[in-house]
């Protein structure tokens, strides 16, 4: 993406944001609440317009709406914070819909692919319960899994543990580290920096709607750059 | 009483009148209305604003002038059908105003991270609301489209009088000035019975739908 900006109302929420991100990479979107880091995490697949700028995924630029942008869509994985599971239908159904009604699976392949990825991130006893039966780490792991459905090229990930009790976010991670080691080319915005010295390529560091800072994970967290950064890790740290 | 006996065969018919009024509006006002339910949440500006200026129109406006419209106006615009026909398309594009807003009002109460998780699995918008959002949605629409049903059907009299239920409308006019109000009133009562046969019913079976949906989430 390059000289991303994006307003809400009066509000400047992303200033020309560049970023590229490499095939297989792993980036960690850290920054203070209101950052714009979930802001920049929805424009990857429009789900937020953008007022200027240019976004491209994989050589070619986000369409404006229409099938193309669905297609597109279903190449980029994106997991909320708060789940999002279809509540009226079947663990298994949340992740053959996608299979089905986009890349025309047969409901006999959707399903067998389904329950591989179910298996994959712990959850295939559930395949015929409802989201609302699940606890909220088995609900976020049947996300992926639902994203994973699509074979996207890069999976988005906003937040993924933040509503989760801390008993339940170790094995979200898991799952994520696991799915960053196979090689899929991850953004994640998240407050785990375990997680983003495991698993990340780079961090980076968002403040005030502006990338302040960019680097691998080591020299992120041991030396900052910016003294937004140093003071931003300060008070994270601490607690 | 043996007003409403003697002319019962025209009861039958008037009855069958207004059933059968009540299933063409029904089979035309809940698909269009729904479809312009879609219209009004689309992403595309112009289908919302044709979906706005629908519901505006034949929500503000009284069934007897949409009516008179239709069987008055469209003939003059060289549309020519039956008095069915029109009274049956005037209804239709009333009601399609009250079942849009009761559909919208179900769309709007389904979390938004419903149909954002739909478009970000790829589904089209189309797909998003068919498939993910218009099924969750039915769980509150059931009681307000209810509602708006119920006072269709009672609308179909309206169009009943129109001329298009007939012999049993004049003959109830022709008893009513021959033999003053108390034919009047059990003729009405009558007509009356008539109408609740269809609505008890159809608001007991509106009940067990609203149960079935709640329960099936
Ligand atoms: N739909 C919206 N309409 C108006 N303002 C919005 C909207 N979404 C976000 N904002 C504002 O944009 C700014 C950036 O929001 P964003 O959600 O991207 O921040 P964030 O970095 O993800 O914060 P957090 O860590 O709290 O999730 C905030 O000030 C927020 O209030
Ligand atoms: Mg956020």
């Amino acid at each position: 993406m390059a000289g991303v900006n994006k307003w809400f109302g009066e509000l400047h929420v992303l200033q020309d944001v560049d970023l590229s991100i490499a095939r297989g990479e792993v980036v960690v979107v850290i920054g203070p609440s209101g950052s714009g880091k979930s802001t920049l995490c929805r424009t990857i697949n429009r789900l937020e317009p953008i007022d200027s700028g240019e976004i491209t995924l994989d050589g070619q630029r986000l369409p404006e709406e229409g099938k193309q942008l669905a297609r597109l869509r279903s190449d980029v994985g994106m997991v909320f914070q708060s789940f999002n599971l279809f509540a009226h239908k079947t663990i298994l159904e949340n992740v053959t819909l996608g299979p089905i009604k986009v890349r025309k699976l047969s409901k006999g392949d959707a399903e067998k692919r389904a329950r591989e990825l179910l298996d994959r991130v712990g959850v295939g006893e559930q395949a015929d319960k409802y989201p609302a039966q699940l606890s909220g780490g088995q609900q976020q792991r049947v996300a992926i899994a639902r994203a994973l459905a699509m074979d996207p090229k890069v999976m988005l990930f906003n937040e993924p543990t933040s509503a989760l009790d801390p008993e339940m976010i170790n094995e979200v991670l898991d799952v994520m580290t696991s799915l960053a080691r196979d090689g899929m080319t991850m953004v994640v915005v998240t407050h785990e920096m375990g997680f983003a010295r495991k698993a990340a390529n780079r961090v980076v560091f968002m403040d005030g709607g502006r990338i302040v800072e960019s680097a691998d994970p080591e020299t992120f967290f041991t030396r900052p750059e910016s003294a937004r950064a140093k003071d931003f890790l300060s008070k994270i740290l601490t607690h | 009483m043996s007003d409403v006996l003697e002319n019962i065969d025209l009861f039958v018919d008037g009855y069958l009148t207004s059933l059968k009024i009540i299933l063409w509006a029904l089979a035309g006002s809940l698909p269009l209305g729904v479809l312009i339910a879609a219209c009004r949440v689309s992403p595309i500006p112009p289908l919302r604003a044709f979906g706005t200026f629908w519901v505006t129109t034949f929500r503000n406006t009284p069934l007897t002038v949409v009516l008179f419209f239709c069987a008055f106006g469209l003939p003059e615009l060289g549309i020519n059908n039956s008095f069915f026909f029109f009274g049956v398309l005037g209804l239709v594009l009333y009601t399609s105003a009250f079942v849009c807003e009761a559909v919208r009002s179900g769309i709007n109460s389904v979390p938004a991270g419903q149909a954002e998780a739909a478009r970000s699995i790829g589904l089209d918008f189309s797909q998003g609301l068919r498939f993910v959002v218009l099924p969750q949605a039915l769980r509150t629409v059931v009681p307000p489209l209810g509602s708006v049903l119920i006072a269709m059907f009672k609308n179909s009299a309206v169009v009943g009088a129109f001329g298009v239920g007939g012999d049993l409308w004049s003959t109830g006019l022709g008893l009513t000035s021959a033999q003053g109000y108390p034919a009047l009133t059990i003729f009405g009562i009558g007509v009356a019975v008539g109408f609740l046969c269809i609505t008890l019913p159809a608001g007991a079976l509106l009940q067990v739908l609203e149960r079935r949906v709640a329960i099936a989430r």
